[in-house]
């Protein structure tokens, strides 16, 4: 028997109501468990088909498959469930009045209630190693506890696959390390959509490059990072310093 | 940059009978206590008196001291200096104050509505002292405020510190590029600033929304903790509107 992908995307093409297209055809097999990068300059329509993967945005051609289930209306609340979206600013994430509720929000949602739902928001925040902040409210926190807190938040729904919106933006070095630490921790499949190279190597085996509403490129992260040629044709460049050929490959 | 936590803490943290009382039980009281106020009949005054020292019971017990009150009761200066015009502005017999001539109706209509605003204002500061903001959205949600009011105040709880860091963040920007506001003729520049502002908070709520989306939001926020009242704390919650109440109908009574 064949486990069903975490996520698969076929065909997909999207343009907005004004007319901008922004992708042209998106295939993406994501196989459960599998930790993958979306890499791509700016406007490469990252998150445009981030906002696709849970029924956000519709209505173009393509279709997408979370564990099976396809992404039509009707099935919405699952895949919403199935799909834990990290957005990029925690303070949009976190819009309850404090952080036990905001991480009750979601579960709340599927309808669980009493002791099961305190277990789930204490499960989420240990795995976020946020345990003792269940009681505060979300601006008392620091900009990378907010962050842990924001995935927490998409934990208590017990997705099937993460998907993290530039998980390492404005965060100090050691809050990155921490957020790493905690997301290599989790046995969970993961997308993360990010513009931080050395990020991805060190948390994705994993990597495609979106550039011009298509996937253009797909493979591990270390030989994409390590291929200049299509890293210069698509506007990613490695930070200062940086050789990805002195990193270790990442485990997993 | 985001510091300044705990400004905008009202709640002020103590374990007394008034702290404990469940959040929609204190919000009738409240309200009761205020209806009771305002129907106080235009004659009498002694009522007023019966209020204040009831109120004062109430502040003592749950422990604040009297400057905290009275340092928060500046909210109250726009509406005196409403109520100081009366006096200047009413029509009808006069009286002479200090030289000045004065309407006595403007002079006691003046009297009232300052005892009447005073006494809100005081019940409403040893609300929020008494009970944390989210506490008194749960109470209005018990009371079955209607959803979308209660969504409304839940975010401005939530989002006024980062709305607050935004103007702030705006304010250092202006000045750092050498604007400080010294005459009317800034006024466009602040009126732009505003207005990013807005359209800032504006994008902000779509993020938010889709965010909520994507957790499986339907259009209600769902009600995270029970929290029921038995008749004894009604009883208890009762005693500050009934001692009104009370007041209220003997000065009518007695009118």
């Amino acid at each position: 028997m064949t486990v069903a992908p975490s996520l698969l995307v076929e065909g997909l093409a999207f343009a907005y109501p004004d007319g901008h297209q922004a992708l042209f055809g998106v295939d993406l097999t994501v196989a459960q468990g599998d930790r993958v990068a979306v890499l791509g300059p700016n406007g490469a329509g990252k998150t445009t088909l981030v906002l696709h993967l849970n029924g956000i945005l519709t209505g173009g051609r393509g279709t997408v498959q979370v564990a099976g289930l396809p992404v039509v209306k009707a099935n919405l609340q699952e895949i919403r469930r199935r799909v834990g979206i990290v957005f990029q600013d925690p303070d949009d994430q976190l819009f309850m009045p404090s952080v036990r509720e905001d991480v009750a929000f979601g579960p709340a949602n599927l309808g669980i209630r009493g002791p099961e739902l305190d277990e789930r928001v204490a499960e989420a925040l240990a795995q976020v190693g946020m345990a003792e902040y269940a009681d505060r409210p979300p601006h008392h926190l620091s900009y990378g506890q907010r962050r842990r807190v924001a995935v927490a938040t998409v934990l208590a729904m017990r997705p099937e696959i993460l998907v993290l919106d530039e998980p390492s933006s404005n965060l100090d070095p050691a809050s990155r390390r921490e957020l790493a630490d905690i997301l290599l921790s989790l046995p969970i499949t993961v997308l993360m959509v990010t513009h931080d190279l050395p990020y991805a190597l060190q948390l994705c085996p994993r990597s495609v490059i979106l550039d011009g509403g298509v996937i253009v490129a797909d493979g591990s992260t270390y030989d994409l990072l390590c291929d200049e040629t299509t890293m210069a044709a698509h506007r990613l460049e490695l930070p200062f310093g940086f050789n990805p050929r002195s990193v270790a490959a990442p485990a997993g | 940059m985001s510091g300044g936590h705990g400004h905008h803490e009202l709640y002020v943290e103590r374990a007394t009978v008034v702290h404990r009382l469940p959040p929609h039980c204190k919000l009738v009281a409240v309200l009761a206590f205020v209806v009771a106020v305002i129907s106080t009949p235009r004659s009498e005054v002694w009522p007023y008196l019966v209020y204040a020292a009831a109120l004062a019971a109430v502040a003592a017990v749950s422990r604040l001291p009297a400057t905290l009150i009275l340092r928060r009761m500046v909210v109250e200066v726009p509406f005196v200096v409403f109520a100081l015009l009366l006096p200047v502005v009413a029509r009808g017999p006069r009286v002479e104050v200090f030289g000045f001539s004065l309407s006595e109706s403007g002079l006691q209509a003046a009297g009232i509505l300052l005892a009447k605003g005073t006494l809100g204002v005081v019940a409403s500061i040893v609300l929020a002292a008494t009970t944390r903001p989210r506490d008194v959205l749960l109470g209005l949600q018990l009371l079955r405020m209607p959803q979308a009011l209660v969504q409304i105040m839940t975010f401005m709880f939530r989002y006024l510190e980062v709305v607050l860091a935004e103007t702030g963040r705006m304010r250092v920007a202006r000045e750092s590029r050498g604007f400080r506001a010294r005459h009317l003729g800034h006024l466009p520049v602040l009126a732009h600033s505003a207005g990013a502002l807005f359209i800032r908070c504006y994008e902000r709520g779509e993020r938010v929304h889709l965010a909520m989306l994507s957790r499986g939001y339907t259009g209600r926020l769902p009600v995270l903790r029970e929290v029921s009242a038995h008749s004894g704390q009604w009883a208890v919650a009762a005693i500050l509107p009934a001692v009104a109440v009370l007041a209220t109908a003997s000065a009518w009574v007695l009118a």
